[in-house]
C-alpha cells in the first residue's frame, strides 16, 4: 500500500475541490478500494472521505411512486428496508446474496456501483492487466479464465462485473443520480457501466470528480413476479459464476413486461431489450423462456476455462423466468433452488 | 517403560475418555492468547519480503533505488549485500526435509519459482516496509519453465531418494497385470485430484528479538520449535543456548508449519546482522508461496471376479514435485492396506515442475490415494451389482499385506457397521437416480479412511510442587488440536488431580525434546510421555511416603495404590491415604520433577501394523439442471484407538470432514502456466468452504482402545477425519445422478459434465 494522504469532505463542494487531483479516490464503505490498496492496483495521492456527506443516506418514495437510495444507505440497510423488500424483492434478494454480513455492513449503494472486477490478473500487479495498466495486455484471455465474461467482452478485457445489486438494479431500470462541480445529471442505469472495449481501464461512464447522490427505483417493482438467482462456487461469500434478475409483468394475455438481466457474464449487468421482447405476449412457458435465453446468449463466446458458463447461463435464465413467473422467487436463505 | 508404569487396568480414569473444554479455550476467544506476530520489542523493526514474479530465470538487477528513498526503511536485503550465509544445502535441512536441496533465501541470483522472495525490506514502521516493499523493481531474466503436470507427466520418475518416515510403495506382489487382463470384471480409471493450499488463519510469522552479545529469542509460528531452534542454530552458526525458540500458540497450520518457513530464515538474518529486533509476517498471498498439497494424477486398475472379490489391484500415482526437493508422501500403499489381494501391483512417481516444494497438508498423500481407491471400488460395486458398502467389507484386507503383519487393532468393520447404522445406509435403495424430492436428486454415498497410528519419541518433564500444583512440559505444539487440555487431562488423571492444578507448557525449545506437532502422533507420544514423567513423579512421591515414619505405605508398590483427589490411597484400606502434600512436606522436599521418554516399543513395531480407520457417509442434493451440490447430512464414524477428549475429539474429526468438503467441492490452486504462478491467492477466490456448506456433521467414535501401541491405548486423531470425505461425496453425487466424478473438486461445471 502506498502513502497517501486522507480528509474527510464535509460539502460535496469540499469533496469536489479536495478531489481535483485525478490520482484522488473517493472513498466511501472502503470495502473493495482498501483491497485495491493493498494489492497495489490503487495507489491514490488522496483518500476523499465522503461518507459523512449529509443527505445521502435516506431510503425515501419519489414523487413518481418510485423509490430514491440514498448512495451512503449501506447493503445491509436497503436489504431489510420495508420499502425495498415489499415493492422490489429483487433488489433485497440480490443484496442479501452478495458479499457476507460484515461486508454489507460497511458497503453503501453507491460504492457497489463502482466495485472493480475481481479477474484475478487485474488483483495482481505481477501479471498483465488492460485493466489496471492499459496495454500490458489481457492476462485472462489465454489465462485463468473461469470466472470471465462470455458476452460483451473484447480483445483487451474479459473481465465481469462482481456486483449482484447492480443485475437487479438493470433489470428494474434503475436512474443513477450523480452531482459533480459542473452540476447534477441523471444517468440510465444501462448507460452507467461500459463495456471494455479498447479502454478496459474504464468501468464506468461517471467522469473523476462525480459523486453518485442517489439510485432511483422506478414505481414497478415487480414485486409478485420476481427473482434473484445466483450461481457459485459455494454457497455464501463467493462471486456468481453466472447470476440471473428475472421480472415479468403477467396479464391475460401472458406476459407483458420482461426484464432479465445477467451478472458474472460481461463487463456490466447484461441485458438485451430484444431478447425480452420475444416474451412479451407469450404465455410464461419453459418454451417460450428457452427463446429468450438463446436470444440474450446470441453471440456468446467462451475463452476455455468459462466455456461452461454459455450453458449454465442458459439454464439458469430459464429457472429464474420459471421462479418469477410462478411468483416462487429464490430464497437467499435457504440453499435449495427454487 | 516399564510395567510398573503402566496405567494399573483397574484405576478408572477421571479425566481421560471424558469431554473437558480446552484449557485454553478463553485466553483463545479474549485475545489472551499470543501468536508469533503479537510479540513485541522495545525499538522492533518490520521486514517484509519482496517476491519474484517469474517461475525460472536469474535476477539481473533489483533496483532499490525508490524503495531505499521510503522515510523509515533501514535496509534491503537482496542476494547481493546479504550478510554471509552457508552454502552447502545440508545446513538448510530441517526435520521434515523431503530429500534434494533445500531453499536457501537470497542465497544467489536465481529463481527457482514464482513467488519467490528476492529482497527484504527492513523499516521503522510496517507501513514503510509494505510500500517500500512495493517500489523495489526486480529485473530478471526468464527462463523457460514448466509447471504443467499432465503436460509433463511422461517424465515421471521414481524419486531415488526415499524421504524419512515415507513408506515407498511395496514390491509387485503376484502377477497384477495379468491378472488384471484375465480378470472378469476390470475397472480402469484416472482420478486426479488439483493442488490445494493450507491456508491456516494465522499467516506465518516471525518476531525475532534481540537479546544482545548475540542471543536471540524468536517467536515462529511452527508446528515444533526444536525444528525452527535446530534450523538456525545450524544456519547461521549460533550455540543452542544462544537462540529460545517459542511457539506457544499456532493459529492453524495443516502441516505448512512443519518446516521453518522463509520469514524465519529473514527474520533472524536481519536481526543478527542489525543487532535490532524484527519480525517477518507473510502476507495471505505469499501464503501460496510456501507449500501446498501436491496435484496428483491417480490410476487406477481393479480386477474381479463376478462377485466383486478383488484379483487385481493395480495403483499408480504421479504428483507434483518442485526442481530442487523430491517432495513425497504415501498415496498408493492404503489401496492395499484397505483391500486384500493376492496380485497387486503399487507404484509412485514425481514429477519435477517449477513451483515451490509441495508440503505436508493434513493427511498428506492419503485422501489423494483413498479418494481414488474409495472411488474405483463403488465403480467396482457397481459393476457387479453389488451393495457398495457390502462389496468392501467383502474385500476388506484383515492383515497388513504390505507387511505381512497383523494389525494391532482393526476397527474397520466395526466403524463401519456403527456409522452405516446411524445414516440408515440399510435404506439406501441400490440403483443411481432412484431418490428425488422436487428438483434435486438425492444420493447416498460412502467410503472408508485410514492414516497410520504412529508414536515417535518425546521427552516430558513433571514437576510437582509443595502447593500440589504440577506442572507438566515438552516441546511439541498446539496447532488447535487442543493438545494442552489432552495433556492436562492425562497428567492430572495420573496424579489424581484436579485439572486446575496442572498447568502444561508447549511450543518452547527449552522445554524437552519433542519433534513437531504432525502425522496424528502427539496424543500417543506426549501424552504417553507426560504419563509417564506423571508416573515417575507419583513413584517418587510413593517413596518418600513409604519412608515415613509408621507408613501405612511401607511395602507397597504403585500397584498397591491409588492417587485420587490430590491424595496417595491405599487400594486394600482406603481409609489409608495421605495429601501428597503432607507427603512432600514430610519429606522436606519443595518439588517433585521427573522426566520420562516415551518411544514406540520396537518389538511391536516388529510384531503389529498400527492404523485409524473412518467410514465416511454422505448425503447430497443435486439440482441437476444447473449443476448444484447441496451437502445435506454426514456421518463420520472413527475408529482411533482411546478418545481422551471427546469434546476436542470431534471438533478435530469436524474440522477433517470440513477440509473433505472442500477438497471434494471446493478448493482448487490454479495455476497459469504461461506465467508458471499460482493466481487465485487469496481467501476470496481460493475457496474454502463457508458455513453454507456444511451440513451437520455426526461424529461417532468406536470403541477401541489400543494397549499394544501405548499405556494410554490412543492413536491419533489430526488426519483421519478428511481422508474419506471426498470419495463418499463423489459416491454420493453418483449416486444421485448416475455420473461418475474423477477428478476434484467437483465444481459445478464438472456436475453438469
Amino acid at each position: 500500500m502506498n502513502r497517501f494522504a486522507y480528509v474527510r469532505a464535509d460539502s460535496t463542494a469540499a469533496a469536489f475541490r479536495d478531489a481535483a487531483d485525478p490520482a484522488a479516490r473517493f472513498i466511501a464503505g472502503g470495502t473493495n478500494l482498501l483491497d485495491l490498496m493493498k494489492y497495489d492496483v490503487e495507489r491514490p495521492s488522496r483518500l476523499v472521505d465522503i461518507s459523512r456527506l449529509p443527505g445521502l443516506d435516506g431510503i425515501e418514495p419519489t414523487a413518481s411512486g418510485g423509490l430514491r437510495i440514498g448512495a451512503l444507505v449501506t447493503n445491509s440497510r436497503a436489504a431489510v428496508a420495508a420499502e425495498v423488500t415489499e415493492h422490489y424483492p429483487m433488489l433485497a434478494s440480490a443484496l442479501l446474496a452478495g458479499a457476507s454480513p460484515q461486508l454489507r455492513n460497511a458497503a453503501t449503494t453507491g460504492g457497489n456501483l463502482l466495485q472493480r472486477t475481481r479477474c484475478m490478473y487485474f488483483y495482481d500487479p505481477a501479471t498483465p492487466c488492460n485493466k489496471r495498466q492499459p496495454g500490458s495486455g489481457c492476462g485472462a484471455l489465454d489465462g485463468v479464465n473461469r470466472n470471465h465474461a462470455i458476452l460483451g467482452a473484447s480483445e483487451h478485457c474479459i473481465a465481469t462485473h462482481p456486483s449482484d445489486m447492480c443485475v437487479a438494479l438493470a433489470a428494474l431500470e434503475a436512474v443513477v443520480h450523480v452531482t459533480g462541480p459542473n452540476g447534477d445529471r441523471t444517468i440510465a442505469f444501462a448507460d452507467f457501466h461500459r463495456l471494455p472495449g479498447d479502454e478496459p481501464q474504464r468501468d464506468t461512464t461517471l467522469a473523476h470528480s462525480e459523486i453518485i447522490t442517489a439510485v432511483e427505483l422506478p414505481p414497478q417493482g415487480y414485486a409478485g413476479h420476481s427473482t434473484y438467482l445466483k450461481l457459485r462456487d459455494r454457497h455464501s461469500y463467493a462471486f456468481a459464476l453466472v447470476s440471473v434478475a428475472a421480472a415479468l409483468a403477467l396479464d391475460a394475455g401472458g406476459i407483458s413486461t420482461a426484464r432479465v438481466a445477467l451478472g458474472g457474464v460481461a463487463h456490466k449487468p447484461w441485458r438485451d431489450p430484444q431478447a425480452e421482447a420475444l416474451l412479451v405476449g407469450q404465455a410464461p412457458t419453459e418454451a417460450a423462456f428457452r427463446r429468450c435465453a438463446d436470444a440474450l446468449l446470441h453471440g456468446a463466446q467462451g475463452h476455455g476455462g468459462n466455456d461452461f458458463k454459455i450453458a449454465l447461463a442458459h439454464d439458469a435464465i430459464v429457472r429464474a423466468l420459471t421462479q418469477a413467473a410462478a411468483g416462487t422467487p429464490q430464497s437467499q436463505t435457504d440453499k435449495r433452488i427454487a | 517403560m516399564s510395567a510398573a508404569l503402566e496405567v494399573p487396568a483397574d484405576r478408572p480414569f477421571r479425566h481421560v475418555g471424558q469431554p473437558r473444554s480446552r484449557v485454553d479455550g478463553r485466553l483463545k476467544v479474549t485475545g489472551g492468547a499470543r501468536y508469533a506476530a503479537e510479540f513485541d520489542a522495545p525499538n522492533l523493526l518490520h521486514g517484509v519480503a519482496v517476491p519474484a514474479s517469474i517461475a525460472r530465470g536469474r535476477i539481473r538487477r533489483i533496483d532499490t533505488e525508490a524503495a531505499v528513498a521510503v522515510p523509515g526503511v533501514v535496509h534491503i536485503y537482496t542476494h547481493g549485500n546479504r550478510p554471509p550465509i552457508p552454502a552447502s544445502d545440508q545446513d538448510y535441512q530441517d526435520a521434515v526435509a523431503p530429500p534434494g536441496k533445500p531453499f536457501r533465501p537470497l542465497f544467489n541470483d536465481q529463481i527457482l519459482f514464482s513467488g519467490q522472495p528476492v529482497a527484504l525490506v527492513v523499516a521503522e514502521t510496517l507501513d514503510a516496509a509494505t510500500y517500500a516493499a512495493s517500489l523495489v523493481r526486480v529485473d530478471a531474466e526468464a527462463e523457460p519453465h514448466e509447471t504443467n503436470l499432465e503436460r509433463n507427466r511422461f517424465a515421471a520418475y521414481v524419486p531415488p531418494e526415499k524421504r524419512s518416515g515415507i513408506a515407498p510403495p511395496p514390491e509387485t506382489r503376484g502377477f497384477p497385470d495379468a491378472a488384471f487382463n484375465v480378470a472378469p470384471v476390470q475397472i480402469r480409471n484416472e482420478y486426479h485430484v488439483e493442488s490445494e493450499h493450507h491456508n491456516p488463519m494465522e499467516p506465518h510469522a516471525s518476531t525475532a528479538i534481540w537479546e544482545g552479545d548475540g542471543r536471540l529469542t524468536v517467536y515462529d509460528k511452527i508446528q515444533g520449535v526444536m525444528n525452527s531452534h535446530a534450523y538456525i542454530t545450524g544456519i547461521f552458526g549460533l550455540d543452542a543456548d544462544q537462540v529460545h525458540v517459542l511457539s506457544p500458540f499456532v493459529g492453524g497450520a495443516f502441516g505448512s508449519g512443519l518446516r521453518p518457513q522463509y520469514q524465519l530464515f529473514l527474520a533472524v538474518m536481519a536481526t543478527l546482522d542489525l543487532k535490532r529486533s524484527v519480525r517477518v509476517v507473510l502476507s495471505r498471498e505469499q501464503m501460496f508461496t510456501i507449500g501446498y498439497r501436491p496435484e496428483t494424477i491417480n490410476s487406477i486398475a481393479l480386477g474381479a471376479n463376478a462377485d466383486g472379490t478383488l484379483r487385481a489391484l493395480k495403483h499408480s500415482a504421479i504428483a507434483r514435485t518442485s526442481t530442487f526437493e523430491d517432495y513425497q508422501e504415501v498415496v498408493v500403499n492404503w489401496s492395499n492396506l484397505l483391500y486384500r489381494c493376492e496380485n497387486v501391483g503399487l507404484d509412485y512417481k514425481l514429477v519435477k515442475l517449477d513451483t515451490d516444494t509441495p508440503c505436508d497438508m493434513r493427511a498428506p498423500g492419503a485422501p489423494l490415494g483413498v479418494f481414488a481407491i474409495e472411488t474405483a471400488m463403488d465403480e467396482l460395486a457397481y459393476a457387479v451389482k453389488r451393495d457398495p458398502l457390502e462389496l468392501r467389507t467383502q474385500n476388506f484386507a484383515d492383515t497388513d499385506e504390505i507387511e505381512g503383519k497383523p494389525f494391532s487393532t482393526r476397527s474397520l468393520r466395526e466403524a463401519c457397521r456403527q456409522g452405516a447404522e446411524k445414516f440408515g445406509w440399510s435404506g439406501r435403495p441400490f440403483e443411481p437416480r432412484s431418490m428425488r424430492e422436487g428438483k434435486e436428486l438425492i444420493g447416498w454415498g460412502m467410503a472408508t479412511g485410514i492414516w497410520e497410528a504412529m508414536m515417535t519419541p518425546h521427552t516430558a518433564r513433571a514437576c510437582l510442587t509443595a502447593d500440589g500444583k504440577l506442572e507438566v512440559g515438552t516441546a511439541t505444539a498446539d496447532i488447535g488440536t487442543g493438545t494442552y487440555t489432552m495433556l492436562t487431562q492425562v497428567a492430572a488423571d495420573a496424579l489424581g488431580l484436579p485439572m486446575e492444578a496442572v498447568t502444561a507448557r508447549l511450543g518452547d525449545s527449552r522445554l524437552p525434546k519433542a519433534p513437531v506437532e504432525g502425522g496424528s502422533w502427539t496424543t500417543a507420544s506426549a501424552g504417553t510421555a507426560v504419563h509417564l514423567a506423571c508416573r515417575k513423579v507419583a513413584d517418587t512421591l510413593l517413596g518418600h511416603a513409604r519412608r515415613m515414619p509408621g507408613s501405612p505405605f511401607a511395602n507397597t508398590s504403585l500397584d498397591h495404590v491409588t492417587f485420587a483427589d490430590g491424595r496417595i490411597v491405599l487400594r486394600a484400606d482406603p481409609s489409608k491415604a495421605m495429601t501428597l502434600t503432607e507427603v512432600m512436606q514430610a519429606a522436606g522436599v519443595p518439588q517433585v520433577e521427573a522426566e520420562e521418554t516415551a518411544e514406540p516399543d520396537p518389538a511391536m513395531k516388529q510384531q503389529f501394523s498400527s492404523y485409524t480407520h473412518s467410514a465416511v457417509f454422505a448425503e447430497v442434493r443435486v439440482d441437476e439442471q444447473l449443476g448444484v451440490v447441496r451437502l445435506t447430512r454426514i456421518v463420520s464414524a472413527v475408529a482411533a484407538g482411546r478418545i481422551v477428549n471427546p469434546k476436542t475429539a470431534r471438533s478435530q474429526i469436524i474440522g477433517g470432514v470440513v477440509f473433505g468438503v472442500g477438497m471434494a467441492l471446493h478448493e482448487e490452486s490454479m495455476l497459469d502456466h504461461r506465467l508458471g504462478r499460482f493466481m487465485n491467492h487469496n481467501l476470496a477466490e481460493y475457496h474454502v468452504p463457508s458455513a453454507a456448506d456444511i451440513p451437520d456433521i455426526d461424529v461417532l467414535f468406536v470403541d477401541e482402545v489400543d494397549e499394544r501401541l501405548n499405556p494410554l491405548g490412543v492413536k491419533g486423531l489430526g488426519e483421519i477425519g478428511i481422508v474419506g470425505t471426498a470419495a463418499a461425496i463423489g459416491n454420493a453425487i453418483f449416486h444421485a445422478t448416475g455420473k461418475r466424478l474423477r477428478h476434484l473438486p467437483m465444481t459445478l461445471e464438472r456436475v453438469r459434465g
